[in-house]
């Protein structure tokens, strides 16, 4: 929902990051505001999963130029941690694994330390499982899952509502969504993609990172990104979407070429 | 060719008993086999790094501590250590500083089992004299040698055929003071098809430098099932020293659980025999130690016949500049067909200084057999630690959860509820420190 009053969340300029030395991001420049919701599509590699893991904060990207404000703050100065706290979420491409840790626990955890920093009530854990029994509804999912260890033996759907579940209870202003389509089936993916839109509203921004247009078919994007070679090199409507989706990734150039010959 | 050379510290250990040691007048089973174990220890050297079996773990430094057994007066437990007795556990024996303490002890009212002091094991030498030193191997053990030479009181429980135990038996040792040695001693007959609970916990209400050195014999016979749980939690300057050894007859079943947390140097020796048809242990081990502590286990599961089942998981967590030791022997002799065995150890180093040497051995001389053996060494996962922290969590909260949860695969294993969730807050509370 595109509003012109909207508060800015985030604002990218000229962004560089590295990984291991390598430049990946090579001047991204984005600015998303309260209630928009953004795709960033792109071909493997084209540096669109970086840009994602350098805004939550992954140790292994460095940014060596540029800047990345989220509501005005230096992102860049700030741990993961401290980014998941004023707001941000990252719902991961691939969830990981991790044997030991009961998810309610897990979950627990996180959202009583989010809403600590935040100023704001936290849950005892019989309180906490009525609340999240509640969000799991909305993801169609089995209450078994709270039992069982974070992401272990999880089909790749269970995973990705497990994402999206978190994301209901920590409730960020901009959600960063890394191919969350991908591994779905159709099912999967109409219910997770309708808990994403139940938690879209006017004070919070989405960014929908994916290969395919799919996905799009059930959030609508207010601005579709075209990522290449760590830059952003097209921005238009939702139409975008669905010309990649018709003519491919090539078609950008032979329509930039096509463009360029005009007298 | 092996030089003896007068060990002073076991002259020193040996003379600070002599004066107790009183002329025998009548020669029972147990005074006769306390000499020939005395004479074992006069013929044997405390091992050096230049032994095999000792080549990780240094102790030297215990020359320094030939401590004397503790004297015979009972110390009040203060309430602190109330956090001890398990609420499961109706039958409880408490030994202080090596001394059986029976204002402390519980037996079972149930006389279904015998549950004894080795002094009170006297009157019925049959049973010593049948078991008693036959499994645990004081002739080339120096420090067998020397439990079974000085060993005073001890634990004897005796399970008839056929009858399952309810309850845990805990075995509760309690160092109360530094600069003692204590030397327990644990017997366990578990008769045909019966089954018990066994757990041995070593604890300690000060922070000196004491020795413990235990001798623990199980005896399975076919059909028994013995479920033994070990907790070393001893002083961070102690020294403990552990042999424990298992015959397991047809088709019983041995389970153990060894936890390593105190101490400043702990070795444990685990044997366990799978002596006939169908016989299975599982055998699993958690070291978590941080500082410069070293806790050393070194296992032996001696596959003697056909149609065995084995499984062993060892895991040590090290932090500061400690240092694990895991030696893991798994034989299987030439007419053990159709064994089944599988071991793993799995190392976690919390820091650059850490150290670990892992060392799983199968030795198999039977064609048909299964078996499987891995050791890693790592350290936290980096992608794990990031989604967490993506969550909100701090670093620090990260880390310990995922350290708690590799320690807990392990911890989840102890079947007695009430002592499961000490063990889970005590790693909790050692994982917040660190």
């Amino acid at each position: 929902m595109i509003n012109i009053n909207s508060k800015i969340l985030l604002e990218v300029h000229d962004l560089h990051a590295t990984v291991g030395g390598i430049e990946i991001l090579k001047g991204v420049n984005l600015t998303v505001k309260s209630g928009e919701i953004h795709a960033i599509m792109g071909l493997n590699g084209s540096g669109k999963s970086t840009f994602s893991k350098v805004l939550a904060g992954h140790p292994d990207y460095e940014i060596t130029r540029g800047t990345l404000l989220f509501d005005g703050q230096d992102l860049s100065a700030l741990a993961p941690e401290e980014r998941a706290q004023a707001g941000i979420f990252l719902a991961f491409q691939y969830p990981v694994e991790i044997p030991g840790v009961a998810n309610d626990h897990f979950l627990r955890l996180a959202y009583n330390t989010v809403q600590g920093k935040r100023g704001k009530e936290e849950l005892d854990p019989l309180e906490f499982d009525d609340f999240v029994r509640e969000k799991m509804k909305l993801l169609k999912m089995n209450p078994d899952f709270l039992d069982r260890s974070v992401n272990e033996g999880f089909s790749g759907g269970e995973k990705k509502r497990n994402e999206i579940l978190q994301m209901a209870l920590l409730e960020p202003r901009l959600a960063l969504l890394d191919e969350t389509d991908s591994g779905l089936d159709i099912d999967a993916l109409r219910i997770v993609a309708n808990g994403i839109n139940q938690l879209s509203g006017k004070d919070n921004a989405m960014i929908l990172v994916t290969h395919y247009q799919r996905l799009l078919d059930y959030i609508v994007p207010d601005f579709v990104h075209v990522m290449e070679a760590g830059r952003i090199i097209r921005t238009s409507g939702k139409e975008l979407a669905q010309a990649l989706e018709t003519h491919g990734y090539d078609w950008i150039h032979a329509n930039d070429q096509v463009a360029g010959a005009q007298p | 060719m092996n030089m003896i050379i007068k060990d002073d510290y076991l002259d020193k250990l040996i003379a600070s008993w002599k004066k107790e040691i009183s002329p025998v007048h009548s020669v029972s089973y147990l005074d006769q086999l306390k000499a020939d174990a005395l004479n074992c220890v006069e013929s044997l050297r405390l091992p050096t790094i230049r032994d095999e079996e000792w080549r990780f773990t240094d102790i030297s430094s215990l020359r320094a501590t030939p401590f004397p057994r503790a004297s015979a007066a009972t110390l009040p437990v203060s309430d602190n250590q109330a956090d001890t007795f398990l609420d499961e556990a109706v039958c409880k024996l408490v030994f202080i500083d090596g001394r059986y303490v029976p204002g402390l002890s519980v037996q079972t009212a149930d006389n279904s089992i015998t549950v004894s002091s080795l002094s009170g094991l006297t009157g019925t030498s049959s049973v010593a004299e049948q078991y008693l030193g036959r499994l645990a191997d004081f002739q080339e053990n120096v420090f067998v040698a020397l439990n079974t030479a000085l060993m005073h009181e001890g634990v004897c429980v005796i399970v008839p055929a056929d009858v399952a135990v309810k309850v845990p038996v805990h075995i509760l040792y309690i160092s109360s003071r530094k600069e003692v040695t204590v030397y327990p001693r644990c017997l366990v007959v578990a008769e045909s098809g019966a089954s018990v609970t066994v757990i041995e916990e070593y604890v300690a209400l000060h922070e000196g430098v004491s020795l413990t050195n235990s001798v623990t014999e199980m005896y399975l016979k076919d059909s028994a099932r013995v479920n033994h749980i070990r907790v070393q939690r001893e002083s961070p300057q102690a020294f403990h020293i552990a042999n424990s050894s298992a015959l397991v007859a047809k088709s019983a079943q041995y389970d153990s659980i060894s936890l390593a947390l105190g101490a400043h140097i702990s070795r444990f020796d685990q044997k366990i025999t799978l002596a006939g048809e169908n016989a299975g242990c599982e055998v699993d081990g958690l070291a978590l130690i941080a500082g410069r502590q070293l806790a050393d286990t070194h296992t032996f599961i001696d596959h003697a016949n056909p149609h065995c089942r084995s499984r062993q998981l060892h895991k040590c967590i090290m932090d500061d500049s400690a240092h694990g030791v895991f030696s893991g022997k798994i034989m299987v002799r030439p007419h053990a067909q159709l064994t089944d065995a599988r071991q793993l150890n799995r190392n976690l180093l919390l820091s650059d200084r850490a150290r670990v040497d892992t060392k799983p051995q199968l030795e198999i001389f039977a064609d048909d057999v299964k078996c499987a053996h891995g050791a890693t060494v790592g350290q936290l996962d980096r992608e794990s630690l990031f989604y967490l922290q993506s969550r909100g969590l701090t670093e620090t909260v990260a880390r310990n959860l995922l350290t708690y949860a590799f320690g807990g695969e392990v911890i989840s294993r102890v079947t007695v509820p009430s002592l499961r969730q000490h063990l889970e807050q005590y790693i909790l509370a050692r994982t917040r420190i660190s």
